[in-house]
């Protein structure tokens, strides 16, 4: 048996001329929650259908537990989906959409009740067993077509924009709820989304997709911060690109001529006297002020080039024209499609001009 | 202005369909309009088909209706139903699922063709089948040494009425099924479902009232075929003669009343059907 829960091999799809997947390799392990992220278009979708049975690599293959399913039907895959506007069974109530998959494994009346009933309660949504899916709200049905795919107690859960249709602070809660229930149930999921935050936020394992490749496959955390390509780099994250024109104190002969990518996390504002390495930082002029809540945006300009940071709302406020003191901690650098990340070569040095 | 259309809005819905405000004439001119046509065309013969029915007394009407040709005319056209309308739903099931649910080359030409009976002419679909089914016809000879005889029987009946009335359920299935998709299948097929189960337990229920309502038009149009019928039918008093050939037959030998009092039968046959069809709507709703 191989170790991998989910294993696929070289798989290409063509939509007539359109090449849809390029190449998809990963492999997954069981009991791992895995998001499927990219813009809309790029082929996430599609992998999930390969997955699921739904559609047929034309080359390569898919083993589940080392096995081939390739030529196996949907039906025989062992896998659970809920679809992004979950297609409930419109004509059936909440808790015959969920005995659904429970009746076509022809399992007795008593046990079918007992076990609905058990998913239900999971899902919150006891009492609502006789109403219909339109009577529902957006979060019920998909909490029922989570239910529904969770039923047969499938070795794989497959969900397609789970989230997509559901108010922002409904989808907050129904994530963490979803990565609880996946942590309890130990059952390998693969999510596809094109939210960013939902990613990073619950999942184990992140697969960026793009133009129907995958550009990256990593922990949340190695995708945020040592993304490797040039299209990870720009679609993780918040960031102002651009190819510096003047010197940025630090990254002297970094740059030259090639475009680099800051985030506002790897930019620091003060007033000349709050930064810690004055060595470090350039001169700057504030621009602009945003109010964020939690913080502020501050666009400031250095040698010619905006950049934005935040700064805490606890510090003494900026105001626009103030000269401020830009510490840019990092930045990435382009280079062939590539990706590379540059410290600030001053931050660490020992700054023996002044011992 | 806006005041008072704030207060039919939400006093009287029926007046104003969403942001519409006409004008009170052009409400009651366009109402007048229709209820006249329709009185002129469709209520005022009714009531003249049921006066001439009865004109020479109830025993005329009874004797008419309760005669030997028209009694095997009845028996005809109820079978005639009773092939055509199961036949057509199954190749109106199947025939909506292929056009909506998968793409393949050679699409349009069939779309195209599925209308087909609906723009020719009748006459000519009857045409076709003797010319095909005739002794003389392509298959003639074989079936005749298989000893079948089509054309002037009930076989031809019914094949030039299943082609007749084929647009019927294909047509009222489309719409629907192209907006509902397929996800609802792909969820029970992910859910372990054979193809039969998912049909019976998802799709049939999703497209039942469209089907029933295509069965129901299907159903009233095969009653009253006339134009393919005559041609493939031969006119044998008593053998191959549905209600509409009846009628006519009678008709065309100054039978006035028996016409009407047959045609009265007819009648009440399609306003069952359409009285089963505003039954069923109200179910639906």
């Amino acid at each position: 048996m191989s170790q991998w829960h989910i294993d696929v091999q070289n798989v290409n799809k063509f939509y007539g001329e359109y090449h849809a997947s390029k190449n998809i390799s990963f492999q997954v392990e069981k009991g791992k929650l895995v998001g499927l992220l990219g813009p809309s278009g790029g082929g996430k979708t599609t992998i999930l259908r390969m997955i699921a049975g739904l559609e047929q690599p034309d080359n390569g293959s898919i083993l589940f537990r080392g096995q081939e399913m390739n030529r196996v039907e949907p039906q025989k895959r062992g896998i659970g989906v809920v679809f992004q506007n979950y297609a409930l069974f419109k004509h059936m109530t909440v808790f015959d959409n969920i005995a659904f998959g429970l009746n076509v494994q022809k399992k007795s009346k008593s046990f079918i009740k007992e076990r609905v009933n058990e998913l239900l309660d999971l899902t919150n949504l006891s009492g609502l067993g006789k109403r219909y899916p339109n009577e529902l709200s957006g979060g019920q049905r998909q909490r029922v077509a989570f239910a529904r795919a969770l039923a047969p107690e499938p070795q794989i859960l497959l969900l397609d924009e789970p989230f997509a249709a559901i108010d922002a602070h409904v989808r907050r809660e129904l994530r963490s709820w979803l990565r609880e229930m996946i942590d309890r149930l130990g059952i390998t999921t693969l999510f596809v989304t094109h939210d960013q935050e939902e990613a990073i936020e619950i999942a184990d394992q992140i697969l960026v997709v793009n133009q129907g490749r995958i550009e990256q496959h990593g922990t949340p955390i190695e995708i945020y911060q040592s993304p490797q390509t040039d299209f990870v780099a720009r679609f993780i994250g918040e960031s102002t690109q651009f190819v510096p024109k003047g010197i940025i104190h630090g990254f002297n002969g970094v740059a030259d001529g090639r475009e680099v990518l800051i985030r506002p996390e790897f930019v620091e504002i003060g007033k000349p006297n709050e930064i810690a390495l004055p060595s470090a930082a350039s001169q700057g002029t504030v621009r602009h002020l945003y109010y964020r809540g939690a913080s502020w945006e501050v666009e400031v300009e250095v040698g010619g080039e905006l950049l934005i940071g935040n700064r805490s709302v606890e510090k003494s406020s900026l105001k626009i024209g103030d000269k401020v003191s830009v510490l840019v901690h990092r930045l990435i650098v382009f280079e062939n499609g590539k990706a590379n990340i540059v410290e600030n070569q001053f931050k660490y040095d020992p700054m023996p001009v002044f011992i | 202005m806006s005041k008072g259309g704030a207060h039919v809005m939400s006093g009287n819905r029926s007046a104003s369909i969403g942001g519409l405000r006409e004008p009170r004439w052009v409400k009651v001119a366009l109402i007048s309009i229709t209820l006249l046509l329709i009185g002129l065309f469709i209520v005022l013969p009714l009531i003249v088909v049921g006066e001439h029915a009865f004109r020479k007394g109830f025993e005329v009407f009874w004797a008419a209706i309760s005669d030997d040709a028209a009694l095997s005319a009845v028996k005809l056209t109820l079978t005639v139903a009773l092939w055509t309308v199961p036949v057509n739903a199954l190749f109106g099931i199947a025939a909506a699922w292929v056009l909506t649910k998968f793409q393949f080359r050679g699409k349009n030409i069939l779309l195209t063709l599925i209308d087909l009976p609906f723009a020719v002419s009748p006459v000519i679909a009857g045409l076709i089948y003797v010319l095909m089914y005739g002794t003389n016809g392509w298959l003639g000879k074989y079936l005749d040494q298989a000893d079948i005889t089509v054309i002037f029987s009930t076989p031809g009946i019914v094949i030039a009425t299943i082609f007749v009335t084929f647009p019927f359920v294909v047509r009222e299935l489309m719409p629907l099924m192209q907006s509902q998709g397929i996800n609802e299948e792909e969820a029970a097929v992910t859910l372990g479902a054979s193809g039969w189960r998912v049909f019976w337990q998802v799709t049939l229920p999703n497209i039942k009232w469209a089907l029933l309502y295509g069965i129901i038009l299907c159903n009233a149009r095969a009653m009253g075929e006339f134009g393919a019928v005559s041609v493939v039918s031969g006119h044998i008093r008593g053998e191959t003669n549905t209600l509409p050939l009846h009628i006519e037959i009678l008709y065309n030998e100054y039978h006035f009343v028996e016409a009407f009092a047959v045609s009265m039968l007819l009648v009440v046959l399609a306003l069952i059907t359409l009285i089963i069809k505003s039954i069923m709507e109200g179910w639906e709703s």
